[in-house]
């Protein structure tokens, strides 16, 4: 295998694996625990999972779930 | 439309969304999906959890909840408020939360008022019907 080929197939490697590593960030960051509150005026309150307040209403929300 | 064909559209149009109740301004079911006692549940768990966010917001001087989305890993629980109305849906994880928030209105605004209590005639008293006959 010529030199040139192999610099763009381990190019390639690098470029698919940082994409995957992001996918999967963000998928992981999606599936978070959170509590998202809108107001009528259109303001949105996001409560992420860890504090006492999303802790309070996750709670409830699992009770409905099971 | 009915409360239960309207329903029935919603999770036709809506296949992430799960189970679905209705609630009057008084707290009366307006319809469901799911059977009576898992439907007053689903109420009762909705309805305290929009308080207990108004709460949370009113801790923090901001007005009261208009709806709520609370995401857990097995999925989450929508509850939206219009008019006095209330609906409560939970939906499969991770669902398209703008499409689901607007189904979930569309819903709520396509059901009809239930129909008022016929009005009984007035019974004539007895003393009324003495008067009358003398």
């Amino acid at each position: 295998m010529p030199r040139s080929s192999r610099v763009v197939t381990g190019m390639l490697l690098a470029a698919g694996s940082v994409a995957g590593s992001l996918l999967v960030r963000r998928r992981a960051a999606r599936r978070r625990e959170r509590v998202d509150l809108y107001a009528e005026d259109g303001s949105m309150l996001s409560l992420a999972d860890g504090t006492p307040e999303a802790e309070r209403l996750l709670g409830l929300a699992r009770e409905l779930l099971v | 439309m009915d409360a239960s064909a309207a329903i029935a559209e919603l999770t036709d149009i809506s296949p992430q969304v799960r189970r679905v109740v209705a609630v009057a301004a008084d707290g009366s079911l307006l319809g469901a999906n799911v059977a009576d006692d898992v439907a007053h549940a689903l109420a009762d768990g909705g309805l305290r959890l929009a308080e207990t966010a108004d709460a949370v917001r009113a801790e923090r001087q901001l007005p009261p909840v208009a709806q709520l989305e609370a995401a857990t890993r097995t999925g989450s629980v929508f509850v939206v408020r219009d008019g006095g109305r209330t609906i409560v849906a939970t939906t499969t994880p991770e669902p398209t939360v703008g499409l689901v928030f607007y189904d979930l209105k569309t819903c709520l605004r396509a059901i009809d008022d239930p129909e008022p209590e016929p009005k009984r005639p007035r019974r004539r008293t007895a003393a009324k019907k003495a008067d009358d006959a003398a």
